[in-house]
């Protein structure tokens, strides 16, 4: 079957896996948002405790996606991650040196002869929270606001943004409205996600204090990201997109994004569907009682995700648009790989629902059990 | 033709090499330990005896220690193609990123996966799925490097695919050559075997402190044996897998091997230099010894070479100015033809653009002559073909007379071990001591050679390091090179006081 697909219908669906990797990786973003609420809903040493070791047993899952969604990228449309990671240098180094602080803040936070002190640790864990997931979804309001660059014949990139003939590579991303509110939107939905994975994940019982803080947290993160949700929304529906005729000509096109809605119903239903769904993780995650607020705020964060990624995509759109020279816009039909490469990795990605099946099984046979104040407070402990 | 800053050159190389290097650290350790954690614990299973649960608890604290050290460093190898080498992604984005996706869903999330079941888990799983989410840890992190070698392999001896010339980039035409490339094969298994080696190493280091001390004397003595024989297997796989990957390079970086054994002149029935002094002026076509002194066992390059005792080995001098006799085509040939490639290729590109079909297809057709030259159309001198002959040398000749150490060493311990006689053995045990970071120290010499010894291809052949870069600023490129340096050494500084705190704590300090 993989043998008979077109290379359109291949380029296609490797930009659908790569949305829903990234996808996958917002919702995994509950170990980021949860960090940043670490010095907010954690007042005692146990609380504390309690937190970073419920999060520490996930930390690896959203780390490991971030790879794989670098690594399909790659493989699948090499020409982006080459005029992306190296145009957007300094957007990507931040992103990236805030996960190396990360990586080992679970493991050395605790433990004698970390050097540095805890919370030295617990600073590197919020600023990935933080700034890493800001960076990140302004480098994703990119494919809607477009970046500062030009490809020669051999496609080779040169990034044109200057401040004060200082090559920003990236920087001004931070400068677009539209750029920073996705990003804002995206850390406190990582919040919300957070509270409420800690909420289902911790022993409430030994907490008691806490979840009334992690239910507040809930409620005051997901009130926090609506202005900058509905401003990204209204600003999708009304702003000029980057369309592509039938000959490669790129040009802009009014309502663009609003007319890739109706275009594509499939992806307006995700969208309302994930607001929808989030929105009710919300009002189960604020409720006394509830723990499962997680599941459908993280399925509805997947889907505002798959929606958010693939609306810049389809329909005759440039994904990866550049401002500076409309014609090196890139569309997921000039970046991609070859046929070949993109037949050989679509039989790679059968092993896709394998591996998300195991991963769902360890979650869940880690997670059959509270997490207790015996566990928290083992040596081997986070 | 493309003008780079060689300053950046050099600061990425500089970078990317820092990073790996350092990256390197860690990783040996991890795919060692990790096999060696699942071995205890598969004891432990099979015994059903605490002690070796005790064992097997202390060596994965150990090792997770390790690890997230690993895990951080890790993951700027992969971005940093994006980031600082884009013009090799483009290029080869299409054959070389396969590798690195299909590392990233099967190795890394078996790792990720299984990772949490292994440290948390051994109170809410059974024995058996905890023993197996061990083994899984290993496997996945072995399967890492297996593919990452793949990737690697496939710069040094570049196959399965081909130029096209339309998207002016090298495009995949045969996985199955790429995955059983056999620079791949040879490189997998000696750098596994090798990194055992490390894993093995670090046990004995640490059992032989305690031993000293007088300290966990009997978990000591259990993980000696265990660690000498995982030790001693491995190492002598490491000798034959080495020979193996020497005969790789001799067929496919013939240059490389030179450089390795400081080779100017090629010669039949060449020998092997055990130890040498290098002459630092000499330089290529000159008639300088290449060596002030030099110890060589006869015959033997040839041999390791093309497994016959009176081939010729090509040298530096034959590769570089062509040796006709041998049918050895020189760089400079292969530069005026890698040149004539270049500029057909730019106007196969402006012809394109300019809708004329007909130059097109000549261009193309021109192009088609030269192209597997093409590479060679951007180095200025024949001479930029040679690799820095003294660090690929000294490097290689320190990786294996290291390496050449360990064989005995471990079959030191297992043999006093066995004896029952190790801990009146005092002498052993300061070498045990410092085994591991001798085995390190082989680790890194390995790579160098492995690496410098390619320059200046980023893939051979084909695209040299000096047109892979992304169009940056040297200034931003060391900034970024600095912020590692700090960072990591911030990290180095934490891993390593981390870890000699919970080995002067010792198991005690590690269950409840």
């Amino acid at each position: 079957m993989i043998s008979n697909l077109d290379y359109v219908t291949l380029q296609q669906l490797w930009w659908v896996i790569c949305s829903v990797v990234g996808a996958l990786f917002l919702f995994l973003n509950l170990v980021q948002g949860g960090q940043t609420l670490l010095w907010q809903v954690a007042k005692t040493e146990t609380e504390s405790a309690f937190v970073v070791n419920s999060l520490g047993r996930k930390w690896e899952l959203p780390f490991t996606t971030l790879v794989l969604f670098g690594g399909v990228l790659f493989a699948a449309f090499p020409k982006f991650y080459s005029t992306s990671f190296g145009g957007a240098y300094w957007v990507w180094m931040l992103i990236l040196f805030s996960f190396i602080i990360q990586a080992v803040s679970y493991e050395y936070r605790t433990k004698p002869g970390n050097v540095w002190g805890t919370k030295s640790y617990e600073l590197c864990m919020f600023i990935n929270g933080s700034v890493g997931i800001l960076l990140i979804g302004a480098a994703v309001g990119t494919f809607y606001t477009g970046s500062s660059f030009v490809l020669n014949d051999m496609n080779q990139v040169t990034w044109k943004y200057t401040l004060g003939g200082v090559n920003l590579r990236g920087l001004e991303a931070a400068f677009s409205l539209f750029n920073l509110s996705l990003g804002l939107f995206l850390v406190f939905n990582a919040r919300v996600l957070g509270a409420l994975y800690l909420l289902n994940n911790l022993d409430l019982g030994a907490v008691s204090a806490m979840e009334q803080r992690l239910r507040k947290a809930v409620l005051t993160n997901f009130i926090c990201s609506l202005p900058f949700l509905l401003y990204v929304l209204v600003s999708i529906l009304l702003r000029k997109g980057f369309g592509v005729d039938e000959n490669g000509v790129v040009s802009m096109v009014s309502f663009k994004y609003f007319f890739n809605l109706l275009a594509l119903p499939h992806l307006l239903l995700s969208l309302l569907a994930g607001i929808g769904l989030v929105t009710w993780g919300v009002i189960l995650g604020a409720r006394k009682g509830s723990v499962k607020g997680i599941w459908p705020a993280g399925l509805g964060t997947v889907l505002v995700g798959l929606c958010v990624l693939c609306l810049p995509a389809f329909n005759g759109t440039a994904f990866y648009p550049s401002t500076f020279d409309l014609q090196s816009s890139l569309t997921i039909y000039n970046a991609s790989s070859s046929e070949y490469t993109l037949k050989i990795m679509t039989y790679v990605a059968l092993g896709i629902p394998f591996v998300l099946a195991y991963i769902a099984y360890l979650w869940k046979k880690m997670d059959s059990q509270k997490l207790s104040v015996e566990e928290v407070t083992d040596h081997e402990a986070y | 033709m493309i003008d780079v800053d060689p300053s950046l050159v050099d600061w990425s190389r500089a970078q990317f090499a820092f990073t790996a290097m350092f990256h390197w650290i860690f990783v040996p350790l991890t795919l060692g330990l990790s096999v060696l954690c699942a071995f205890f614990e598969l004891i432990y299973l099979k015994t059903g005896n605490e002690e070796w649960k005790r064992i097997t608890r202390f060596w994965m604290t150990l090792f997770v220690i390790n690890f997230a050290c690993g895990i951080a460093t890790g993951i700027i190898l992969e971005f940093q193609f994006g980031t600082n080498w884009s013009n090799y992604s483009w290029m080869v984005g299409d054959i070389f990123a396969a590798p690195l996706a299909i590392e990233g869903l099967f190795a890394f999330f078996l790792e990720a996966g299984f990772f949490a079941v292994m440290f948390f888990g051994w109170n809410r799983v059974s024995k058996g799925f905890h023993c197996f989410s061990t083994c899984m840890v290993a496997v996945g992190s072995n399967l890492s490097a297996v593919w990452i070698l793949i990737a690697n392999a496939w710069m040094q001896n570049p196959v399965g695919m081909a130029f096209n010339a339309d998207s002016a980039r090298f495009e995949m035409q045969n996985f199955a050559e790429v995955v059983f490339n056999p620079i791949a094969i040879t490189k997998f298994t000696h750098t596994s075997s090798s990194c055992f080696v490390v894993g093995a190493a670090f046990v004995i280091s640490v059992s032989c402190w305690y031993l000293i001390k007088g300290r966990h004397v009997e978990m000591a003595k259990k993980s000696i044996v265990v660690a000498a024989v995982f030790g001693l297997v491995s190492s002598t796989f490491v000798a034959f897998t080495g020979d193996e990957s020497a005969y790789e390079v001799a067929q496919k970086q013939p240059m490389k091997l030179a450089a390795m054994e400081g080779l100017y002149k090629g010669e039949r029935g060449a020998g092997l230099v055990a130890f040498g002094i290098l002459n630092n002026k000499k330089t290529a076509g000159d008639s300088q010894d290449a060596f002030l002194f030099e110890v060589k066992i006869p015959l033997v390059l040839s041999l390791l070479a093309n497994r016959e005792l009176d081939s010729f080995v090509p040298g530096i001098d034959d590769l570089v100015y062509g040796n006709a006799e041998e049918n050895i085509m020189g760089v400079n040939t292969k530069m005026e033809k890698g040149k004539l490639a270049v500029a057909d290729l730019l106007a196969f590109k402006q012809a394109k653009k300019d809708q004329d079909a007909a130059a097109a297809e000549d261009a193309l057709t021109r192009f088609g002559v030269n192209k597997d030259f093409m590479g060679y159309g951007y180095l200025d001198t024949p001479e930029e073909a040679i690799p820095p002959v003294a660090l690929v040398f000294n490097s290689f000749h320190l990786m294996a007379a290291v390496g050449s150490l360990f064989p005995v060493i471990f079959g030191a311990f297992l043999f006093f071990s066995l004896k029952g006689t190790l801990t009146e053995k005092r002498w052993l045990l300061p070498v045990g001591i410092f085994a591991s970071f001798l085995a390190l120290l082989a680790q890194q010499a390995g790579w160098v050679t492995a690496e410098v010894g390619r320059q200046p291809w980023a893939i051979q052949g084909l695209m040299p390091v000096k047109i892979s870069t992304t169009d940056l600023s040297a200034t931003a490129v060391q900034v970024s090179f600095t912020a590692f340096a700090v960072v990591f050494s911030l990290l180095l500084i934490a891993e390593v006081s981390i870890m000699l705190k919970a080995i002067a704590a010792g198991p005690e300090g590690h269950t409840k």
